[in-house]
């Protein structure tokens, strides 16, 4: 049993509201800009729809990073939804890097639907990020059982 | 238990050229409540949609997954297909294995294992989707057009010939816009007031078209079909009323240092003003920042000449609320500031000017009255280099990345008309390429340089060095011939780049429509949906959506004008049933959801309620569908999880993130 | 507390008050349990002492919804807590006769424990009326004692202060108890390197037996139904213990408080197994200062929650990184 020999292929959840980021990532799409296959989206409605419990769902089901992309602020289909989606995001990553869960696990990005350059960038230094960080092994079970 | 379909789309190859389409029905079959799966060339065909009819009827499916394109490109088409055939167009959920997979992923197998992976975050939603039934809301049959440009106009005439009450908000004194200002157009060299005026004129007097000039959208809420606006009149000073449009008072006015915008600057208005002598309305404007009558107290000398007793020092702003079924953004460009642009002498000498400021020298009732001379001393130029790209296909900040595509063929016609008036000026051109797709716009510039002898050259202009003689020194390169070029000109016009107007993006935020980083407004597809928003019931018209020529601008006006009438031809809407609901067992009554809805969709009733055989009132949630657009904010707000989304509920969303976690 | 019982007496006696909440004494002497009181009589169970340190808050949830009114005690920080169910809706001001209680500090029997003082039999110094600085307990194996300070609740070192944010009437004078920096010890852990970090909570978590005392005690978990309880967030309808939220528990149940929480230290103060929960509200609390505003909630009931409000100058979350 060799598990040092499997090759690491990090689980990535990216939840993208409908109106602009998931639009970009389509774009990215019929632009053909490549990014790793391991970045598996969610069409969300906005970023307020994401519920912190879906993050936390995400990595205790073992994924290894969480993204969560919006509108630009100011910019949001709905007014004001990527603003609180802002402020809850902000607690909860300082809450998981305050129990000792790698930041960079976790990431949040504003992208248009007409930045589907941006979207790819941004999925790849994402997906960088993870591999550089490894497998997540913290965040399987945030009660810690030894 | 669901009795769920899988359908494959090969998209050409599109699809099946990065992913085992088979595979991924085969491995779909192995979901759980997947009951039928199959893989066809073109789904979203009339024989795909067959399919799909097919199935749902023999296997007597009650969801079905599409792995296709993106839900943005054809889930309303999949989910009228799953109608025909008798199931709820709610129980589709697409899995968009081409925009997010195939054609970003180069490796079969790596695409493949992907496409399965969404395929089963599609399946597990569907599993736990419910059947859903759309809402229907009223339309106002009246729409609004922002900007009374040609775009603005032109939306608006097509909309009332169609029937229906429009209402055009005009910022400036006057509609008319930027054509107002252009002298002559290309490739026909009309002149532009004598094109568009008739049209003004035809807008206002048009018993369907409500001009508001002068005035601005200060306020918008609601929701396509029904949209509340607030305009705001800013107060003119002159009752509209009254006014004969004489033009005494202008004429009159001690107060005449104002720069005049329709002249761009170069010359100066009074303080009462029209903008141009065809302005529509013909009533002025009192500017009260140069108004001595206003900044002193005294003077009011339009009040005395004014006969009809027009003038109204104590006029304030009005706010007028009105409904709208469409709203059009007609919002226009302008050139872009050149202040990072130092190299061309912009500012530093008044014999550097834009091509717009070019038009107005050009024009007989501009600053020279039609004479093409020097600002600076009046002199006739014998020398004039045209510099094109100035701003526009930029690749730093200082300008914008992308091509004006305007610049070109004005700056031909530029040439050709000064070449066709005064034969003795010479005329050079510094271009990076020209460009001249378009109807008789290629032999228009090559009339411009074979028949009219302008010295087009490919090259970039490094320096404009203004000289102490008053003439203007310009450093450029010759590309084709590898050569520096110094040149000795009277005057230099710079091709400068057009931005949306800067309000766009203040209006944008309004009508929650996408800006892109250009800000330029956003199409809900480039290629399928070029004149409509995202945003529903917002219509795109001219240059606000991107780069355009008149004859453009005005096809693209007239196609705003169908989609919106299309929509104000409907009695009803079908809502989206996407929408927020509270569970009343679980509800606290905490008013956190109702903080954080931003279109007050939630309120608070005191409901019976029965809590396994505990009867009592509660303080509980209620969702006015009409209201909610399903954003979603309340359902995290809500510490209970009592609040959750139709469509988008939480267990249909952790069931995806399970799905791909697995 | 005979002026307490007095005023009890004589609120009900008049009818202003259909029952008094307050406390009644447990088996052991340093674990008053809170109660209900209906007549006179029956307030001859009721006590009240440096032990009764439990939110009485929250059971003006259920209280609001009984017939008349409730006569309550409430320190300066329970203040808080009312304020904040007010604020939701959840308890009925016209329901309550708040009586704040000055307060002197509020003792942790673990406290006292951990000096080896062992095998109590009573406790003198921790009555209300008392200006003892010491606590003399009496212990099968003889008499000890035990500064009051050094007894202390750890949210009564760094007390929100001695002013009732509501009351109908005041008895008793409160006394300044705070020595201590509210946030040192979240910021000890903030010092730390992840490994630290992780392997702290990892530490304290790992003694969880999920007992749910401090839900049930935290006045801001007030939900009818807690989502933990419902399968609104299970895709599996609860098929197993071993579930999301089972491991997710307490970094949900602090962000389900977050902006709500008043910091009232009840869940640590429950906690069987000594957790310092309170650890996880109030790095909340303290992000959302720095981040939003000081912001305290139950100061009042009306402004603007901080998960309910924004800026567009807002931090962006990659914040969290660049603090460090």
């Amino acid at each position: 049993m060799s598990l040092e020999n499997k090759e690491f292929k990090p689980k990535i959840v990216a939840f993208c509201c409908n109106w602009c980021s998931y639009a970009g990532a389509d774009l990215a799409g019929s632009s053909r800009l490549t990014y790793p296959a391991d970045v598996k989206i969610i069409r969300v409605p906005c970023s307020c729809r994401v519920n912190p419990m879906f993050i936390l769902r995400a990595f205790e089901k073992g994924a290894d990073g969480v993204i969560m992309c919006g509108c630009h602020p100011g910019d949001c289909h709905y007014s004001t939804g990527n603003y609180y989606a802002r402020r809850r995001m902000t607690l909860l990553f300082s809450m998981l890097d305050y129990i000792g869960v790698e930041n960079g696990r976790t990431r949040v990005e504003w992208v248009s639907a007409a930045e589907g350059v941006k979207f790819s960038e941004t999925m790849n230094s994402f997906v960088e990020k993870i591999y550089s960080l490894g497998e997540n092994v913290r965040l399987g079970d945030l009660r810690c059982k030894s | 238990m669901q009795r769920i379909g899988v359908f494959v789309c090969h998209c050409g190859s599109n699809i099946a050229g990065a992913v085992d389409v088979s595979k991924v029905a085969e491995m779909a079959l192995m979901e759980p409540g997947v009951v039928h799966a199959e893989d066809y060339q073109y789904m979203c065909s009339e024989a795909g949609q067959a399919k799909i009819a097919a199935a749902i009827l023999e296997k007597s499916l009650t969801g079905i997954v599409v792995c296709s394109c993106s839900p943005r490109m054809h889930e309303a088409t999949f989910r009228k297909a799953a109608e025909r055939a008798g199931l709820n167009p709610y129980m589709v959920e697409i899995a968009n294995i081409r925009e997010h997979c195939s054609w970003i992923h180069k490796d079969m197998e790596e695409a493949t294992k992907k496409a399965v992976i969404l395929m089963r975050a599609a399946v597990a939603k569907v599993n736990l989707n419910t059947p859903l039934q759309a809402g229907e809301s009223r339309v106002t049959k009246r729409a609004l057009v922002i900007g009374g440009g040609i775009a603005g106009i032109q939306t608006a005439l097509d909309i009332a010939d169609a029937g229906y009450e429009v209402d055009i908000v005009e910022k400036t004194p006057s509609i008319g816009g930027r054509m107002s200002q252009l002298d002559k157009t290309f490739p026909t060299l009309d002149c532009s007031a004598c094109i568009l005026t008739p049209k003004m004129v035809e807008a206002a007097a048009h018993d369907k078209i409500k001009i508001y000039t002068y005035s601005e959208v200060e306020k918008v809420s609601g929701f396509v079909g029904d949209f509340t606006v607030d305009i705001r009149k800013k107060a003119r000073s002159v009752d509209m009323n009254k006014c004969t449009g004489c033009g005494v008072c202008q004429e009159k006015c001690p107060s005449k240092k104002a720069p005049s915008e329709f002249n761009r600057g170069l010359n100066t208005r009074s303080a009462i003003y029209t903008p141009f002598a065809q302005a529509i309305p013909n009533v002025p404007v009192i500017d009260r920042e140069a108004c001595i009558k206003f900044k002193t107290g005294k003077c009011g000398i339009c009040s005395k000449v004014c006969q009809a007793g027009a003038i109204d020092y104590e006029q304030k702003d009005e706010i007028v609320t009105e409904k709208y079924g469409a709203i059009v953004v007609a919002t226009g460009f302008d050139t872009i500031q050149l202040d990072k642009y130092d190299e061309y002498a912009y500012g530093q000498s008044k014999d550097v000017i834009t091509s717009l400021e070019l038009e107005r020298v050009m024009n007989a009732a501009g600053p020279t009255h039609g004479h093409l001379e020097r600002l600076s001393d009046g002199k006739a130029p014998k020398e004039i280099v045209f510099i094109q790209c100035v701003g526009s296909r930029c690749a730093d900040d200082r300008g914008k990345p992308y091509c004006s595509k305007i610049c070109c063929m004005y700056t031909a016609k530029h040439a050709m008309l000064i070449r066709d008036k005064y034969p003795d000026v010479n005329v050079t051109v510094f271009y990076i390429d020209v460009r001249t797709p378009g109807k008789n716009f290629d032999e228009f510039y090559r009339r411009a340089v074979e028949q009219y002898g302008v010295n087009y050259i490919k090259g970039q202009v490094g320096k404009v060095i203004p000289k102490p003689d008053g003439k203007l020194l310009v450093q450029g390169s010759d590309l084709l011939d590898n050569r520096q070029i110094l040149k000795e000109a009277d005057m230099v016009v710079l091709a400068t780049a057009i931005e949306p107007n800067p309000d766009v993006r203040k209006i944008a935020t309004m009508l929650t429509a996408s800006i892109d980083t250009n800000n330029f407004l956003t199409e809900a597809h480039a290629k399928l949906r070029p004149v409509e928003s995202p945003t529903a019931g917002i219509f795109l018209s001219g240059v606000c959506q991107g780069p355009k020529d008149i004859p453009e601008t005005v096809a693209q006006a007239g196609a705003a004008a169908v989609k919106a009438i299309g929509l104000l031809a409907k009695d009803k809407l079908m809502t989206n049933p996407c929408t927020a609901q509270a569970d009343v067992l679980l509800c606290n009554g905490c008013s956190t959801c109702e903080n954080v809805c931003p279109y007050g969709a939630i309120t608070y009733e005191d409901k019976e309620v029965n809590d396994h055989g505990i009867r009592e009132t509660r303080r509980v949630a209620v969702v006015n569908n009409a209201l909610c657009q399903g954003c979603g904010a309340c359902t995290v707000a809500c510490p209970s999880g009592a609040m959750d989304l139709q469509g988008f509920s939480n267990r249909q969303i952790i069931a995806e993130v399970d799905a791909i976690c697995r | 507390m005979q002026e307490l019982i007095n005023r009890a007496k004589e609120l009900l006696a008049d009818g202003t008050v259909a029952r008094v909440l307050g406390y009644k004494a447990g088996d052991l002497p340093y674990n008053p349990e809170p109660a209900y009181f209906e007549s006179a009589e029956e307030l001859k169970d009721f006590v009240y002492n440096g032990f009764c340190g439990a939110n009485l808050s929250k059971y003006m949830i259920e209280a609001s919804k009984l017939e008349g009114k409730t006569m309550v005690f409430l320190k300066p920080c329970d203040t808080y807590s009312f304020n904040q169910l007010l604020k939701e809706h959840r308890v009925d001001r016209d329901k309550a006769y708040i009586v704040g209680v000055g307060c002197k500090g509020k003792l942790d029997i673990e406290k006292v424990k951990k000096q080896g003082i062992k095998g109590i039999q009573s406790i003198k110094g921790a009555d209300i009326t008392d200006d003892a600085q010491i606590l003399t307990i009496q212990t099968i194996y003889g008499e000890k004692t035990c500064s009051y300070g050094d007894a202390m609740l750890e949210r009564c070192h760094v007390c929100k202060g001695k002013e009732h944010r509501i009351f109908d009437e005041q008895i008793g004078e409160s006394k300044e108890t705070k020595d201590a920096e509210r946030f040192a010890e979240v910021e000890r852990i903030e010092a730390m390197s992840p490994e630290e970090k992780f392997a702290y909570f990892r530490s304290e978590l790992s003694k969880c037996i999920r007992c749910n005392a401090c839900r049930n005690a935290c006045p801001a978990c007030s939900c009818r139904k807690c989502v933990f309880d419902s399968n609104k967030f299970d895709s599996s309808q609860k098929a197993n213990v071993d579930s999301f939220e089972e491991k997710m528990f307490h970094i949900i149940r602090a962000f389900h408080v977050a902006g709500r929480c008043t910091d009232c230290g009840e869940c640590s103060r429950v906690c069987p197994q000594g957790i310092p929960l309170h650890l996880f509200n109030r790095k909340f609390i303290k992000d959302i200062d720095e981040l939003y505003g000081e912001y305290q909630a139950g100061a009042d009931t009306d402004s603007t929650a901080p998960l309910t409000d924004y800026t567009f100058e807002d931090a962006e979350p990659s914040i969290v990184g660049k603090r460090g």
